[in-house]
């Protein structure tokens, strides 16, 4: 196969079928995602976000229809499942739940040994992501649960990394954090993304977050995909967005109000930085006038 | 995978069966299964399944849910018969088999022992489906509230079991997205000899533990915060009272009590 690396055939997931609580979360889906991709998904709450990506590396099996990673159906053979989980690495919702061993170290090191590393490699490994999640030496020995909010999340998210999967899927992983924590985590998402050249699909609630960061965005309605396509392309429909429940960033309803009273700015404004350098581009003209 | 087993299945509708006053549908439940151990011939069987298959219908939960209590009660079954057949050596015997002697008055006893747990267990469920577990232990309060003055706590007791069962849910979610955590991260629960498999639930059982004091501790904190406690007469949102339809009921049951009374006496 070529460069694809998650291909989805007519997936659809029921929950408690057969049951009076039967509940069709994914509704017949079909989408590529390309390797080296940073795929935004967002879709408001309960429209099947979390239950998709849990599928990615079979930690739900799909009611009907397909997932293929690299070409090769991840469903097919029960034995492999392993290892497409660590191909596919999952950060779920609130991951510093999931800490359990003494020391940070050997938390992060859960995932690598499971995976059957040689201490070397292992060590090697754990060293490697908790410096990416930007984790200090100093508290490798400490024990998780003395972490601070922020730093146990980024503790559980290097877990994940530590098996060096593919492609890693974040479920909301600025969820409960100050303003700053969001910063950091996901500038260091952003880093990983860069300097591992792994495929990041990112679920968000925040319009600013996908904006800054994504080259791809998933927009789910209802177990379906309502849209897919660059930021551009997606924040150009911001009625349709709201209508669904969802909205684009701050910042181009404030560009959309300045060309509104007749400013000559460009519409297709998603994240600060860009706002900035055009109003500054602006400023210029004025003063040069 | 964890949600499969279902705890206190309540099957919400909109009958007849599930807006009757739980107080009454307990008490009613209590009085059907007292009845039960009344009955002497196949005839009185027939007549109390017969008005408890009325109620499943008026109730509309499908029979299937209501069976399904029955499967988890095969092997009692099956043990109860077994050690009624035996058990009547004295009587017509069919066969032997070892020490043992099988008569026709022990297989007579097994099979109505079998329906007469069946019928229980059925009668058992159909509260469960059509009373809410909150109503459940609601009613449970209001019924032990006569013995409050004998010291009995009624309504600690209450409170604990609605939110033991308020948690129930909340727990397996918990647990499930634990076990997805640590399978995400390569654990596997499925392999390996007894004790390799009780290692594996140490990430699973440490993370459940520490959110369960986590939920507990904020739990207390919350009602500490509303005053719970502090007075002693905590009125309800909802009070209940006897209607319409409970009156019915009422009605209805002492029908099949005076019917059954009656044919014990007279025939
Ligand atoms: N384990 C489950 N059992 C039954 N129904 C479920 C389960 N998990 C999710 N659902 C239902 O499936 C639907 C989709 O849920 P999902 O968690 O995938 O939504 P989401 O997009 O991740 O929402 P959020 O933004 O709130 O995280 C919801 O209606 C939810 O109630
Ligand atoms: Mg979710």
């Amino acid at each position: 196969m070529y460069d694809m690396s998650i291909k989805v055939e007519n997936l659809t997931h029921t929950y408690n079928s057969g049951t009076a609580f039967e509940k069709k979360a994914i509704d017949d889906l079909s989408f590529e995602i390309k390797d080296g991709d940073f795929v935004g998904l967002i879709g408001h709450t309960g429209s099947g976000k979390s239950t998709l990506i849990q599928h990615f590396n079979a930690l739900l099996a799909p009611t009907s229809g397909k997932i293929y990673f690299n070409g090769e159906d991840i469903n097919a053979d029960k034995t492999k499942l392993k290892h497409f989980r660590t191909k596919i690495g999952l950060v779920f919702q609130y991951p510093e739940y999931q800490l359990f061993e003494t020391t940070v170290f050997a938390d992060v090191a859960f995932g690598p040994k499971n995976m059957g590393l040689s201490e070397e490699e292992i060590e090697s490994r754990v060293k490697e992501a908790l410096t990416i999640v930007g984790i200090d030496e100093s508290v490798y020995e400490s024990s998780p649960f003395e972490l601070s909010g922020g730093q146990k999340r980024r503790a559980a998210i290097a877990g994940v990394l530590a098996m060096k999967p593919e492609v890693i899927i974040l479920d909301e992983p600025t969820a409960g954090l100050d303003p700053k924590g969001r910063d950091e985590i996901l500038n260091e998402i952003a880093k990983m993304h860069k300097i591992l050249g792994i495929t990041v699909i990112l679920v968000s609630h925040s319009m600013e977050d996908v904006a800054k960061y994504v080259n791809r965005i998933i927009v789910m309605h209802n177990g379906k995909i309502k849209y897919s396509g660059t930021p551009e392309e997606i924040f150009g429909k911001a009625e349709e967005l709201v209508e669904i429940g969802l909205d684009v960033p701050q910042i181009t309803h404030v560009f959309k109000e300045l060309k509104a009273q007749g400013i000559d700015v460009p519409d297709n404004i998603f994240t600060v930085d860009e706002a900035e350098k055009v109003l500054y581009d602006l400023l210029k003209q004025v003063e040069k006038c | 995978m964890l949600r499969d087993i279902t705890l206190g299945q309540y099957y919400p509708s909109d009958s007849r069966v599930h807006h009757l006053d739980p107080r009454l549908k307990i008490i009613l439940t209590l009085a059907y299964i007292v009845s039960l151990f009344f009955v002497k011939d196949y005839w009185g069987y027939v007549y109390c399944a017969v008005i408890l298959g009325l109620v499943i219908h008026i109730s509309r939960v499908p029979a299937k849910f209501v069976f399904k209590g029955i499967k988890a009660l095969i092997v009692i079954l099956i043990f109860t018969a077994v050690l009624n057949i035996f058990s009547y050596p004295d009587g017509t015997a069919l066969a032997h088999v070892g020490l043992f002697t099988i008569t026709i008055e022990g297989i007579q006893i097994a099979i109505k022992m079998c329906i007469r747990l069946i019928l229980l267990v059925s009668g058992a469920s159909i509260l469960t489906l059509t009373t809410s577990p909150i109503q459940l232990t609601d009613a449970i309060e209001r019924i032990l509230n006569p013995f409050k003055k004998a010291g009995l706590p009624s309504h600690e007791i209450a409170m604990m079991m609605s939110i033991a069962l308020r948690f129930i849910p909340t727990l397996m979610d918990e647990t499930d997205k634990i076990i997805k955590a640590q399978q995400a991260r390569g654990a596997d629960f499925e392999t390996g000899n007894l004790l390799q498999r009780a290692k594996s639930l140490i990430p699973i059982l440490i993370p459940l533990f520490i959110s369960a004091f986590r939920r507990a501790d904020e739990l207390a904190m919350a009602m500490e915060a509303r005053c719970y406690g502090i007075s002693t007469e905590r009125t309800r949102m909802n009070e209940l009272a006897l209607g319409q339809e409970d009156f019915r009921a009422i009605g209805a049951a002492v029908l099949y009590g005076a019917i059954f009374v009656a044919v014990r006496l007279f025939l």
